[in-house]
């Protein structure tokens, strides 16, 4: 049992600063960045925080690198992380594409401004979610995480890192910038609440080591460099001693591997919230800031007698498919708002599959979605 | 404080002004255990753009993070009036510095002036203590918060041995609005 009597500690931090704090907890000790608004104070606590805790710190000579830095790092047995937006973000993708391929855990944030190129520095987008899932070439797991709240930015902070160690691939945390430059109060969770997972190695001698065995499921054990167990790593298909192959049924199996990491795992993996769903007649479908401004704009339909409800994925990738599927069926309207041009709507409009109607709210000026500008669309559904 | 308090805090970048928001926040969480939370809005231009603050009060968590209805508003430039008067509740407590703002809504907000920097600079010598001589104005103005709640707060922010000097500028600003409200 939690110590409900004990109060929780409370901090001031901003959505960065929490996401900092939160990675030292889940166990970080390794950080390469290159600094970018509105992601910089990310690096910025790191490089103060990581040396008193034994870690290292490293700004790399551009975002590219520093993407390569933490892979390396993480096969050093290190649990590794690195801050970015939205230019960053997309220099990164290659090399986010090697990580899935060799199944090295690693934590990528993008705090997201307006795009696209490097379009606005210091305001908010939410445009870089499908980024996330398809910006790097082939077919490889994607797990992303949208906290909205820095309560939960903490507690996502460490799923993060957890979710990485667990199923050997990168995890992205996407905070927008209205959340990553807030500052709020954030009540800590006690440390009994707080579950940390590291990755398993390697249970055989380093004679018999093999660094993608299947032998005791789909995330093979890993082993870290320098510690007696020498193994390959490459991009290309390879088979389980890490060594090139282009084996046809091989590279098939393999790659379904891969992807059946997450696919296999959904109730792990995936988490939301639904807000007023039981009688939900109007349904918004929001992460981030927009699911905050949300979350007022349904209060006050409520008060309004208009039986509106909220679903907000705090894993957007893999998407809650099932759930938004079965909610689709039993709504008068989908609303989808979004800091960006419709990124979100086609895959609710996929789900939804013309089982209701969709209205979208989408703004990429740089100021977050009102909840007046949702409640307005509620209110003439 | 009433349930729900807003503020906006406008200037231009290197004013200091980002910090009076982080101080009033922080005295909300820490010393008067309520929710706050502040939002900075600034340019890539960090100075000479124009830059604000909002801070949110609440007895409950809050959702929505930025200002829809504010209570008081301080302004320190003309430009930082035009770009961020809005969103204003009607009878807004609205300081400005007649030096600096000129043209500003008064219909519809409670005006108040006073040469917050011109203040500064007689009183304190140093224009870093522009933001506590202002978060003293907006306190003498409205008590949203509890003096010593801020003083705290103001005393855990500031750099060893600026203590004795932020109290003073804090001190300077509430005495200005006090004397404000009475004339």
């Amino acid at each position: 049992m939690p110590n409900s009597t004990l109060k929780r500690r409370v901090k001031f931090w901003t959505g960065n600063e929490t996401i900092a704090e939160a990675a030292l907890v889940a166990g970080c000790r390794f950080f390469a960045g290159y600094p970018i608004t509105p992601s910089s104070e990310i690096a910025h606590v790191l490089s103060q925080r990581l040396p008193m805790v034994g870690g290292k710190f490293l700004q790399m000579e551009d975002e590219i690198a520093a993407m390569g830095a933490i892979i390396g790092a993480s096969l050093t047995g290190d649990k590794v992380m690195t801050a970015t937006s939205g230019p960053g973000f997309s220099l990164k993708q290659e090399n986010i594409g090697f990580a899935a391929m060799i199944e090295a855990p690693c934590v990528v944030v993008n705090v997201m401004r307006g795009g696209p190129s490097t379009g606005l520095p210091t305001a908010l987008g939410q445009s870089d979610i499908m980024q996330a899932r398809w910006g790097t070439h082939g077919d490889r797991p994607v797990i992303a995480l949208v906290p909205a709240y820095l309560d939960e930015v903490y507690t996502e902070t460490i799923r993060a890192f957890n979710l990485a160690e667990k199923y050997r691939t990168p995890v992205f945390i996407l905070i927008d910038e209205v959340i990553g430059h807030l500052s709020e109060r954030v009540d800590l969770p006690f440390d009994d609440e707080i579950e940390i997972i590291n990755r398993t190695r390697p249970s055989v001698p380093p004679e018999d080591f093999k660094p993608f065995d299947t032998t005791w499921g789909d995330v093979p054990p890993m082993a870290d460099y320098f510690s007696g167990y020498r193994f390959h790593m490459t991009g290309l298909n390879h088979d389980s001693g890490g060594f090139p192959t282009t084996d046809p049924a091989l590279c098939q199996s393999e790659n379904e591997r891969l992807m059946r990491k997450v696919d296999a795992n959904l109730y792990d993996i995936i988490r939301f919230e639904q807000t007023s769903i039981d009688d939900v007649e109007i349904l918004v479908i929001a992460f981030g800031s927009s699911a905050r401004a949300a979350a007022v704009a349904i209060a006050d339909a409520r008060s309004k007698g208009i039986k509106a409800g909220m679903f907000r994925p705090l894993t957007l990738w893999p998407f809650p498919e099932k759930e938004v599927r079965e909610l689709a069926g039993r709504v008068k309207g989908i609303i989808v708002p979004e800091a960006n041009l419709g990124q979100l709507f086609y895959e609710i409009d996929r789900l939804v599959a013309g089982k209701c109607p969709i209205k979208r709210i989408n703004k990429v000026g740089g100021v977050p979605i009102y909840p007046g500008e949702i409640l307005a669309q509620i209110e003439v559904f | 404080m009433t349930g729900h308090f807003e503020a906006r805090f406008a200037a231009v970048g290197g004013q200091g002004i980002l910090l009076a928001g982080d101080i009033l926040a922080e005295a909300a969480i820490n010393f008067e255990n309520l929710y706050a939370l502040d939002s900075p809005t600034y340019t890539a231009q960090v100075r000479g753009g124009p830059t604000k603050v909002d801070v949110i009060i609440d007895k409950s968590r809050i959702l929505f993070p930025r200002t829809t209805a504010i209570d008081f508003m301080l302004c320190l430039a003309q430009r930082s009036w035009d770009k961020f008067g809005y969103d204003l509740k009607p009878g807004c407590i609205l300081l400005i510095d007649p030096f600096l703002v000129q043209q500003v809504d008064e219909v519809n907000n409670k005006v108040y002036r006073m040469p917050i920097i011109e203040i500064t600079k007689n009183e304190m010598k140093k224009m870093v203590y522009t933001s506590a001589v202002a978060l003293g104005a907006m306190i003498g103005l409205t008590e949203a918060l509890n003096v010593d709640s801020v003083l705290k707060a103001l005393m855990k922010k500031a750099p060893k041995g600026t203590e004795e000097q932020n109290q003073k500028a804090f001190s300077v600003g509430y005495d200005a609005a006090k004397v404000l409200l009475k004339s």
